[in-house]
């Protein structure tokens, strides 16, 4: 199915842009009229993954965030949050529930369990030395009809 | 940059916007200046302000847990919406920390 929309967005991963990625994935979902409850689950979901980018992908270093996020006619939105970073040695083990390699920095572990609880689909693709890449998918069901009909 | 109230061995702190890594960086030494007044006993956070809060939220509130556990002190919270209760849910947060109306 051909996307209606798309964005792509690079910024310099600081704690700064957190806060701005939320908020160019919120305008972005505007026209799909949202339900308040959809655009906080999308939103809380964007912030873990930056924040992951940030935090853990550059450890707090120079680098860059690439966010891209698509949506489709039938409501599925997209979101891949990509960074060059150290990489997730073992990806099954990052996903557990309060697991974090920042013990003494009081990281709460929680980041991919809220991911995977306010989106449809989670997909995390990371080798170590080059990056990670997190795709954030939903399916919007707030519309009767298909958008590209709306008037 | 903190919004806060003291009253006797409680210290109560107006969390606004947004409470991510970001912010919650910037407010972690100020707060933890705060509590090395050791007669702090009771730490509460007011949420009634708070619009948004992801992990890193929990993270800040559990460090402070921590602070204040190891000084036979307690950590609660009050005005949680749902969605706050559901992220402080998911991380088992309400066992640690208590919930006030």
């Amino acid at each position: 199915m051909k996307s209606l929309n798309e964005i792509r967005l690079d910024f310099p991963a600081i704690p700064e842009n957190e806060g701005l990625a939320r908020m160019v994935v919120s305008a972005f979902l505007l026209p799909l009229n949202p339900t308040v409850e959809e655009l906080a689950d999308v939103k809380t979901a964007v912030s873990e993954a930056v924040t992951n980018a940030i935090v853990h992908g550059y450890a707090e270093r120079e680098g860059v965030v690439r966010l891209r996020a698509d949506y489709r006619e039938d409501g599925l939105l997209t979101v891949d949050v990509c960074d060059r970073g150290c990489g997730i040695a073992d990806v099954a083990r990052a996903r557990q529930p309060f697991f974090t390699t920042l013990e003494g920095e009081e990281r709460s572990g929680m980041g991919f369990t809220v991911m995977e609880s306010f989106m449809d689909g989670v997909e995390v693709k990371s080798a170590p030395n080059v990056g990670t890449t997190v795709r954030l998918t939903k399916r919007l069901l707030t519309r009767e009809e298909p958008i590209a009909r709306r008037a | 940059m903190l919004d806060y109230e003291r009253k006797r061995q409680t210290l109560i702190v107006r969390l606004a916007d947004e409470l991510d890594h970001s912010a919650a960086a910037r407010m972690r030494g100020e707060l933890d200046e705060l509590l090395r007044d050791g007669s702090i006993r009771s730490l509460v956070f007011d949420l009634r302000n708070l619009n948004f809060m992801d992990s890193s939220g929990i993270g800040f509130i559990i460090g402070r847990y921590k602070l204040m556990a190891r000084r036979g002190g307690s950590v609660a919270v009050m005005n949680a919406d749902r969605r706050m209760d559901r992220i402080f849910e998911m991380a088992g947060l309400y066992e640690l920390v208590e919930r006030m109306a």
